[in-house]
């Protein structure tokens, strides 16, 4: 009777341990503090209706990059308990974590990571730009859109769901290595939830894949061919295609890996004849391109700084193009590289490390062509710039370890090393996650109005490249020196200890970095009238800037006419700039992507319990919801050209009426001393009651 | 708005829908492609069971696929009619798939359950779980195919044949015809497969 | 930013003097062509690397808008050859280690086995819940957590796991990893060169227990060797298959232990017990640490 009701959930489910508790009830006290905002401000309608219902992508955008910062503090916390794991237990001490726990600690850290900070900003950044880029005023799909996005949150409450029931996740390392994370190895629900929370959120990322695809090949604005497409687009083009070509092979193994759990067949396992081996070479077969699905964006937004702030087209755009076309279909031929230590023969280990070798080439060629963007520029070292010149040395870094990698013979003695981890932490940080700095300094202006506090965002820069350093060159030294990753406890005589003392103090300084960023964005909210820009502050040369900042929710009033490469470029130097008014479509706001995400998150919830009854009314749920919605005909309105008009001169109006722009200097924004200071009043003037008002006004 | 402007606007969205389709019918492929190809790594481990020549019947296999071409056939009937706009020709042949697709599924749970009568579940070793897998995966796209004819035909009998129904129609036509080619390569592969 | 980075690597120099850096350290013929095979990759990798990122910095320094000879009118001619040199120099140098590549890996494979004037010697490893197990089965001793090899002899180590999931076999001062896993055998050469006892690994996660998981290789003399197996032999405890189901039981951080003798069916069943019908006997539960405590008491 019990197990109908709810399956195998038990008394001891509910959180019991330390972390389980701190972990539950931060997240309680979390929601409780923005309801209470919410409820004291009368704000839910607005929420509901204004952004959770939204279907512009600018604004899901904008919903990304918060969760994704979110999940980006709480994975920097798992890491920073795993640097401090290591520097302490050495010998006879053992730390302050057990294995269990470190090993737990480790794959949500990965999962997290790349799942909901590198994909969500990555996400965030294409629903937000490309649009704009290619001049459109909205998605082929908008529904699809705001599913994806609701099904990625779906994945991020079931990451962080084992806090309040079960109090495990996978210990098995990011891609549960199998069996390890069968049900032999594994009997808990950690790694049901790794299989729903990647599953949910993968679907969600096939749904995204599709959609971006469509609206990049089919809502380009007239005169915009393929070749004269922004870089930017381009990468994201690319990115989606192998996004498409690679979730859904993730999304079917997860199946396989929850029916060996659940149903116990015989995909994986050791016994009945299952093959662990296949499940490595799937999964890798998703695993090495998504790296790139991340980080091929991030070379389309480099190309485009560098030409914006060198003030220069890029020196080949072909070339360009082409690049980012070898790295993208070179990576999806290379997944074996993961994997050379498992047995097969020289010649198919061979192969691989020559094509992986090869995909250094077209990243070369991206490298020598932003070198020769820069050659005969005239360069502007503002923080994106900055994020871009740190990429460079990191990124280096990750590409030499990359190739010695790809070397079979030299593989067996790095593999599965703590250089392995050094290597692929400098190629995404490097590439991924500095180029997500790179573009939220770079397009801030346009999401906000406003342009960052420079000099907070300088100091965050070099927390971040000195942190980085610390951290992680010991890191790969301690791969020479036999170091396995993984590790929750190593022996004294090894003399790792100091070494593993240097990188959690290069971590302190990165979490120093992340504070300056928290804080930069605080100051830059609080003097926001003085920063406020215009709608190109950097002299930009892609359609984006063409549109107000913050846009429209329908982006341009007149669609853009691209007749060039670098068309708003262009259409700065024609002077030639009228407005027309016309009739605007536009999708209406639906819940529909949150409902389904509700019962897909509900779905998930029950498969990972075994909780029959509501696993059936999830799915019907669902099935109902969609059929529904798929025959509504009534999903789009018209705004009248008048109305379009009466909006835009109430802007202009507005504009006029508002501070004047100064371009003022970076060295008067506010320091981080003078931030406190204002905080510190701030919090006191609250506490005598007057702080509300004064926020309210 | 003029008349033609609105027209070209729904133009463009069902060619963008009928791509965003095709998109989709891409990743189903891809993930009827890896159980293909785990069906063909593991399709030898019967580890403690009956291979596949015991296990399988041809001439049901056979009864499997011709019910599938026939119901594609009628569905592309259905399909004319659609575009010529004939109300009661599209309910009539899109029924008549639905009893194909519907007679399909009843006789793939039989063999599912005398299957699992005879021990042979998915459990038992590799090469079950594969076969399983692969024909369940099937069978539930079937069964979701035939679940969105249902829906599509009552709401054609409630609304009538606007061109929002045939772009369903269209997209519905195209998911049937796709599980028929899905199903060839099953039989060729699987049955076939087992008895070479 | 230079004193910066010369304390670091000062503070560095004094962590790591006379530290075992094993991988710049190699005392095997396996681990040392694979070493001065990634110092050739290094070399290679830095002649392009090191020029690009000398280039990049200096480049962005010197078209930088503050600077006084800074650019007035931009001119975006370009050199025609721009595109094929970038194009190129990357080619070359991917077409180099490639071409490089290929006999390593063939060379250096490590199924291959070593040519030498002595004969080779077999040691069959089984991974376990979290132990190494070594067969010896020409001297049919066995061992656990320890395996003892004479020196320029080559070695084949033929390596399965029992109840066990993937691991990976790692003595990095003799040479690279390979992966064990159930139901088949992966074969790694190896020949050390000298004497000493070096650290081995399982750098592949295996479960709660796998940091543990560790063994020390002891490279000694061909007479050394021999009187280390008798003096085996007549320790007296013997690996009966009961003996065995105990060691197959999960545990941590267990001791060294040594066996005179051991079934002679065991490492070809322990295969053949994954291409049997049905689930085997497969523990359903880790092991908590408490219980791994007890360890094992046949040690030598």
């Amino acid at each position: 009777m019990k197990e109908l009701l709810i399956g195998k959930l038990t008394w001891e489910s509910l959180p019991h341990q330390w972390w389980t508790i701190a972990g539950s009830l931060s997240f309680i006290f979390l929601g409780l503090i923005v309801a209470g905002i919410l409820t004291y401000t009368k704000r839910w309608k607005w929420l509901w209706n204004e952004w959770l219902t939204s279907v512009d992508p600018k604004k899901i955008g904008i919903m990304y990059f918060i969760a994704g910062g979110g999940m980006l503090l709480r994975g920097g916390l798992d890491a920073v308990m795993l640097w401090l794991q290591q520097a302490l237990s050495s010998g006879d001490s053992h730390g302050y974590l057990n294995a269990q726990h470190f090993q737990e600690i480790f794959t949500a850290h990965g999962n997290i990571m790349v799942f909901f900070v590198a994909m969500a900003f990555i996400f965030g950044l294409i629903n937000y730009i490309v649009p704009l880029q290619i001049g459109a005023r909205d998605l082929a799909s908008p529904l699809m859109n705001t599913l994806g996005f609701w099904l990625f949150v779906g994945g991020i409450v079931m990451v962080n769901m084992f806090f309040f029931f079960g109090g495990e996740y996978a210990a098995t390392g990011w891609l549960a290595v199998q069996p390890l994370a069968g049900a032999e190895f594994s009997p808990g629900a950690g790694v049901d939830y790794w299989v729903w929370s990647l599953m949910i959120s993968g679907i969600g990322t096939t749904l995204g894949a599709i959609n971006f695809i469509m609206t990049i090949l089919k809502m380009r604005a007239p005169g915009m061919t393929l070749m004269k497409m922004p870089l930017f687009t381009w990468g994201s083009l690319y990115s989606m295609v192998m996004a498409l070509t690679i979730f859904p092979l993730l999304s079917m193994t997860l199946f396989l890996v929850y029916f060996d759990r659940a149903l116990g067949t015989h995909f994986f396992t050791t016994m009945g004849g299952g093959d662990p081996m296949l499940y490595t070479n799937l999964i890798w077969m998703w695993g090495h391109p998504e790296v790139y699905v991340l980080v091929i964006p991030a070379y389309g937004l480099f190309s485009e700084v560098v030409s914006t702030f060198s003030r220069k087209p890029i020196a080949s755009y072909t070339s360009a193009v082409v690049g980012m076309f070898g790295v993208a279909s070179l990576a999806l031929s290379v997944w074996l590289h993961h994997f050379f230590t498992m047995g097969a023969g020289a010649n198919v280990n061979a192969f691989f490390g020559v094509m992986t070798t090869f995909v250094a080439i077209p990243t070369a060629v991206l490298v020598f062509n932003w070198i020769a963007t820069m050659y005969g520029g005239r360069i502007r070292f503002e923080t994106p710039m900055l994020w871009f010149l740190g990429f460079g040395f990191v990124f280096a870094l990750g590409g030499i370890s990359g190739v010695m990698l790809a070397v079979p013979p030299v593989d067996f003695q790095l593999h599965n090393s703590l250089f392995l981890v050094a290597h692929f932490h400098s190629t995404v940080i490097g590439g991924v996650l500095f180029g997500i700095f790179c573009a939220i300094s770079y397009w801030w202006p346009k999401f906000t109005g406003f342009r960052l506090n420079e000099r907070l965002g300088r100091y965050a820069f070099w927390a971040w490249i000195i942190g980085f350093n610390l951290s992680f060159i010991p890191m790969y030294i301690l791969g020479f020196m036999g170091a396995s990753r993984r590790l929750d406890h190593y022996d004294a005589e090894t003399g790792w200890q100091p070494l593993f003392i240097l990188m959690f103090i290069g971590g302190l300084v990165i979490m120093l970095g992340v504070a300056l960023q928290l804080a930069q964005i605080i100051a830059s909210f609080i003097e926001k009238k003085r920063l406020r820009t215009n709608n190109d502050p950097w002299d930009g040369r892609s359609l984006e800037w063409a549109a107000a900042s913050p846009p429209s929710f329908y982006n341009f009033t007149t669609i853009p006419h691209a007749a060039t490469r670098d068309a708003y470029w262009a259409i700065k130097k024609s002077h030639n700039r009228k407005t027309q008014y016309e009739d605007i479509h536009m999708p209406k706001s639906t819940g529909v992507g949150i409902y389904i995400s509700l019962f897909a998150t509900l779905a998930s919830f029950a498969f990972v319990w075994h909780i029959i009854w509501l696993i059936v009314v999830s799915i019907l749920g669902i099935i109902v919801t969609f059929i529904v919605r798929a025959f509504d005909e009534n999903t789009e309105y018209t705004i009248p050209a008048a109305k379009v008009k009466k909006m835009e001169e109430a802007r202009a109006k507005k504009e006029k009426a508002g501070p004047a722009i100064e371009n003022n200097d970076y060295d008067e924004d506010m320091g981080l001393w003078e931030l406190i200071k204002v905080i510190l009043g701030f919090i006191l003037g609250l506490l005598r009651n007057r702080g509300w008002r004064r926020w309210r006004a | 708005m003029s008349h033609e402007r609105l027209e070209h606007h729904e133009a463009e969205a069902t060619d963008r829908a009928m791509f965003g389709f095709w998109l989709y019918l891409m990743t189903d492929l891809l993930m009827f492609a890896i159980l293909f190809g785990v069906y063909a790594v593991l399709h030898g481990n019967a580890i403690g069971g009956e291979e596949g020549r015991h296990l399988f019947s041809l001439p049901l296999a056979l009864t499997e696929t011709l019910l599938l071409l026939t119901s594609s056939f009628t569905c592309g009937l259905g399909m004319i009619a659609a575009r010529l706009g004939k109300k009661k020709q599209v309910l009539t042949w899109f029924g008549v798939t639905f009893v194909l697709g519907l007679a399909f599924l009843l006789l793939e749970i039989d063999e599912f359950v005398k299957l699992i009568d005879e021990g042979q579940t998915p459990q038992l070793n590799a090469f079950m779980s594969s076969f399983f897998t692969l024909l369940g995966t099937h069978g539930l796209h079937i069964t979701i195919g035939l679940l969105w004819i249902a829906a599509t035909l009552g709401y054609i009998m409630k609304r009538g044949l606007n061109h929002h129904m045939v772009r369903k129609l269209a997209m519905l036509s195209l998911f049937w015809h796709f599980l028929d080619i899905v199903w060839i390569f099953i039989f060729t592969i699987v049955y076939m497969g087992a008895f070479v | 930013m230079v004193p910066l980075v010369a304390d670091f690597a000062l503070l560095l120099w004094l962590f790591l003097r006379g530290k075992n850096i094993a991988l710049f350290n190699p005392k095997g013929y396996i681990a040392q062509q694979q070493y001065t095979l990634m110092l050739w990759v290094v070399y290679v990798l830095l002649m392009i690397g090191i020029p690009s990122l000398v280039l990049f910095y200096y480049i962005a320094w010197k078209y930088r808008e503050t600077s006084p000879k800074a650019v007035v009118t931009l001119h975006h001619r370009r050199s025609k050859a721009l595109v094929p040199v970038m194009w190129i120099i990357p080619s070359i140098f991917g077409l180099i280690i490639a071409g490089y590549l290929i006999p390593a890996t063939h060379k250096l494979a490590p199924q291959k086995e070593i040519e030498a004037s002595v004969d080779s010697m077999r040691i069959q490893v089984i991974s376990l819940r979290w132990k190494w197990l070594f067969l010896y089965p020409e001297e049919g001793v066995a061992s656990v957590n320890f395996v003892q090899i004479p020196e320029n002899r080559p070695v084949t180590f033929e390596m399965t796991a029992d109840e066990a999931p993937m691991g990976s076999f790692w003595i990095p001062n003799l040479g690279g990893q390979l992966y064990t896993m159930t139901k088949h055998v992966n074969r790694l050469n190896l020949m050390a060169e000298t004497r000493g006892d070096y650290p081995g690994s399982t750098p592949e996660i295996t479960g709660p227990g796998f940091t543990g998981q560790k063994f020390t290789a002891r490279v000694s003399s061909q007479a050394e060797f021999d009187s280390w197996v008798s003096a085996t032999e007549s320790s007296g405890v013997v690996l009966s298959m009961d003996e065995y189901e105990g060691l197959v039981e999960p545990s941590q951080n267990n001791p060294k232990a040594f066996y005179a003798g051991y079934d002679e069916d065991l490492y070809a069943t322990v295969i053949a017990k994954y291409n049997q019908p049905g689930t085997g006997h497969i523990h359903t539960e880790a092991k908590t640490e408490e219980e791994s405590d007890e360890g094992h008491s046949h040690t030598h």
